[in-house]
């Protein structure tokens, strides 16, 4: 599986991300400026956490309108699979491949701490290889984490198993406790916790999830093979 | 001419910023406020003289970029 990450001004993510690809599908994801206009083939493609931007106007918004990402909401909408992460995942509401809004920390701090989720979808092409696993711990760290979506969108998201996590404990006032989501398709994942930054017990040690990222990276190896 | 562009939160979508600001006051003594909602204010200087194309091309900046309609509503105001 060839993948990318995605490269903006103020990404810090991007190499925890090309870190966890090259583990986890043995080759070095290709790293993408975000001023490139078209994304080289590829099977799968990350958009990593940071601060885009200096999360000028609102968090991803202008990252969002960037060439590279015009060119991933096409590719999107032909079925390439893509994941945002924590900025990435402000992106990808920004660019409107995914519904809602990714607000203000309800408590007004930036919250940095191992977060417990719960896989509410363990049959989405980015959670099948936890197989059956319903706890992980993902590391979290950011100050525009509440998802805010209208009533309607978080019905239709409920019903349609589209809330893929969901925070055990939430840190930041999302509605729904929603920590993560995709689209319709299922092949567009956003989600605030950081599974790139557990995948190396170096890093992240057993009580704070571990290698608990990896399986979430090999659940798309398998679904792209 | 120039637009200015008031961008806030929807009424309803909770403003853990604005409910902070409300209570200071209130620590300040100022008793009087009841509810504070934030917002941004966006200042563009444009070249055209026409303020009606005008209004349309900023509503559209804002629908595009400048707003997230999903959280916010936003007021655009033309003066000369």
């Amino acid at each position: 599986m060839q993948s990318a990450v995605i490269v903006f001004p103020a990404s810090n993510c991007d190499r925890d991300a090309a870190t966890a690809l090259e583990k986890v599908t043995g080759r070095k994801p290709l790293m993408v400026w975000h001023e490139e206009t078209t994304l080289p083939k590829v099977d799968f493609v990350v958009i990593p956490g940071g601060f885009s931007y200096g999360d000028y106007l609102r968090s991803g918004a202008i990252a969002a309108r960037s060439p590279i990402v015009r060119d991933i909401v096409k590719k999107a909408g032909d079925g390439l699979p893509v994941a945002g992460f924590c900025n990435g995942f402000q992106i990808l509401t920004e660019a409107g491949l995914l519904p809602g809004a990714l607000m203000r920390n309800k408590g007004l701090r930036f919250v940095c701490r191992p977060q417990k989720l719960q896989i509410v979808n363990g049959d989405t092409m980015f959670t099948k290889a936890y197989k059956g696993i319903t706890e992980v711990t993902y590391p979290i760290a950011h100050f525009d984490g509440n998802y805010y979506a209208d009533n309607d969108t978080l019905r239709e998201l409920r019903k349609s198993g589209r809330i893929v996590f969901k925070y055990i404990d939430n840190p930041n006032g999302s509605l729904n406790d929603i920590a993560g989501i995709c689209n319709e398709a299922g092949n567009v994942l956003g989600m605030m916790p950081h599974p790139e930054r557990a995948v190396d017990p170096l890093i992240c040690d057993s009580g704070r999830g571990g290698t608990d990222g990896i399986a979430l990276f090999k659940s798309v190896l398998e679904a792209v093979r | 001419m120039k637009a200015i562009i008031h961008i806030g939160l929807k009424p309803g979508v909770l403003d853990p910023q604005g409910r902070t600001i409300a209570r200071s006051l209130a620590h300040m003594g100022f008793e009087g406020v009841t509810k504070a909602r934030q917002g941004k204010t966006i200042e563009l200087d444009l070249s055209s003289d026409n303020a009606e194309t005008a209004k349309l091309e900023v509503e559209k900046m804002c629908k595009q970029l400048l707003a997230n309609t999903v959280i916010e509503d936003y007021q655009i105001e033309i003066v000369e």
